[in-house]
């Protein structure tokens, strides 16, 4: 499709408008669709947006620490601890290690044990939290260093545990793209039914249009420009009912955790915009291959 | 300019029409006459690229009709004015509109369009009606107005399907008289209708060939008429 057709397609006369009625139910059900899909599509941008976001955050936050844990008993646990920070301060890619105090140690346990859990009379290992630095932990060649001089030492690296949540965050993400793109299809495929419908239901005018010299591109755009500016301000209602929603949503909490952070952030308000765009761009298209292909049908 | 050279048109089964071949010649005038059912609104249709011919050839303005793309079959419909004898109006829009669609989709400026609509209807003797809707109209009237929509565009040929079909004797001289005028004016016309005293009644007013549809042939009709 060149420029200029595209350009025609689009360009509002309305004397030639008034060449197909403007009624009947598809006026109504591209509005309802373009609307309703919209709705739908503030939500999946919104998810899409928040897994994102979740996936960065534990993927940086927790990317760049490490914890040691000492397991010896009580009367080797200070000498095993210090040897462990001395190793610690030798290897490359650590930037700092710290024993956590007897209070941070405690103030982990308690919310399973209650905050007046007697940890001096129990054997609690000793933990130490290291703080990765460049050029980056080698966690396999500090295991195997560790093993030899500090035996009670375990190296968690955080991989284990940070991985799969990093992979459903994105996996969620995923999901709300693969929902937008059902959405964009659902839509196309019921204003390709809508168009269809009119376009049968307007078979004689087209007849007639075709008979006194109407090319192609002049009957398709009596369509193509109702469907794409139906589906447009459809669409805009959609969107501002679907930010209306996400606006009641709860503001963005730690207690409330990732239901509480589903909506959107600085510049990505400005997303949603585009989908009333989008909705005409697919209606367009819809619209304008329903057009060709029935326009082709007739003599 | 409109040519069919051995032209047989089969529908289904039914051979409608068989060798026909046909000439009109610019500035010509033609009947073309025979029973209901006889094959006069398929040959119309032929002329103007609705049905295309099963075998035979058919060229209009020096071109191969069955060879013509869809925007050249536009092109070409846009220089054959045809009254239809049910008139084809769009019901939704007011007469003015209606015959002023063939400017609308040429693409012709709309100040253009109000002078040659004004102009053509006062013509047509519908100057009074151009608010009204098709259904308001007589039969008449209708057959006026489709005169006018065939010929807006000032095309070479105009075709007519039986345009006395519904109107009473009086309306169908005037239309007669209007038809005659177009060709006074240069332009082919061809006039497919079973209404034997229209075409004795245009004897006195012009040259006309008279061709008669018979046993899926076309042949030039005798003195007899």
């Amino acid at each position: 499709m060149s420029k200029s057709t595209l350009r025609n397609l689009l360009q509002r006369d309305a004397r030639a408008d008034r060449v197909v009625p403007p009624t009947g139910y598809t006026a109504h059900l591209t509005l309802f669709v373009s609307g309703a899909m919209a709705f739908l599509a503030v939500f999946a941008l919104a998810l899409s947006l928040a897994s994102g976001r979740l996936a960065d955050r534990w993927a940086t936050e927790l990317a760049g620490a490490a914890t040691l844990r000492i397991n010896a008993p009580t009367e080797q646990l200070a000498a095993q601890t210090d040897a462990a920070l001395t190793v610690l301060g030798q290897t490359p890619g650590v930037a700092s290690a710290r024993a956590l105090t007897a209070e941070e140690q405690a103030a982990l346990l308690s919310p399973w044990f209650g905050a007046d859990l007697p940890l001096d009379t129990l054997p609690v290992p000793q933990l130490i939290e290291i703080v990765e630095g460049e050029p980056g932990l080698d966690a396999a060649g500090l295991r195997l260093r560790l093993g030899a001089e500090v035996p009670g030492a375990v190296l968690d690296d955080h991989t284990r545990w940070r991985e799969p949540l990093v992979d459903a965050a994105m996996s969620l993400r995923r999901l709300g793209w693969v929902a937008i793109l059902l959405i964009g299809s659902a839509t196309a495929a019921m204003i390709t039914l809508a168009a269809n419908a009119s376009l049968a239901a307007n078979a004689q005018i087209i007849e007639v249009l075709r008979l006194i010299g109407a090319r192609d591109s002049f009957i398709a755009r009596a369509f193509v420009r109702r469907f794409t500016f139906r589906a447009f301000f459809g669409a805009v209602v959609g969107v501002l009912f679907g930010l209306t929603g996400v606006l009641l949503l709860p503001e963005a909490s730690d207690e409330g955790g990732f239901l509480t952070g589903l909506g959107f952030q600085g510049l990505g308000w400005l997303l949603p915009a585009l989908i009333p765009v989008l909705g005409a761009g697919v209606a367009f298209l819809a619209t304008w291959a329903a057009a060709s292909r029935k326009l082709k049908e007739l003599s | 300019m409109i040519e069919l050279e051995n032209v047989s048109y089969t529908y289904g089964d039914g051979e409608l029409l068989s060798d026909v071949s046909l000439q009109l010649q610019p500035g010509s005038f033609h009947f073309l006459t025979g029973p209901s059912g006889a094959g006069k609104t398929t040959l119309l249709k032929l002329c103007y690229g609705a049905l295309l011919p099963t075998s035979g050839r058919l060229s209009a303005f020096e071109q191969d009709v069955a060879r013509l793309g869809r925007d050249d079959m536009a092109l070409l419909r846009r220089r054959i004015g045809v009254v239809h004898q049910d008139c084809r109006f769009l019901d939704h829009m007011t007469l003015a509109e209606n015959v002023a669609l063939p400017l609308m989709v040429s693409g012709q400026a709309e100040s253009a369009q109000k002078e040659d609509l004004k102009e053509l209807l006062n013509w047509v003797g519908l100057g009074t009606r151009l608010d009204s809707r098709p259904p308001e109209l007589s039969g008449g009237e209708r057959q006026r107005a489709a005169l006018a929509r065939a010929v807006i565009l000032s095309p070479d040929v105009v075709l007519a399907d039986e345009p006395t079909g519904n109107v009473d004797w009086e309306m169908s001289q005037r239309l007669l008289r209007l038809l005659v005028e177009l060709n006074r004016m240069g332009k082919t016309v061809l006039i497919a209708t079973h209404d034997l005293s229209l075409i004795r009644a245009a004897k006195s007013r012009v040259q006309a060939r008279v061709l008669r549809i018979s046993q899926r042939q076309i042949q030039l009709a005798g003195a007899d008429l």
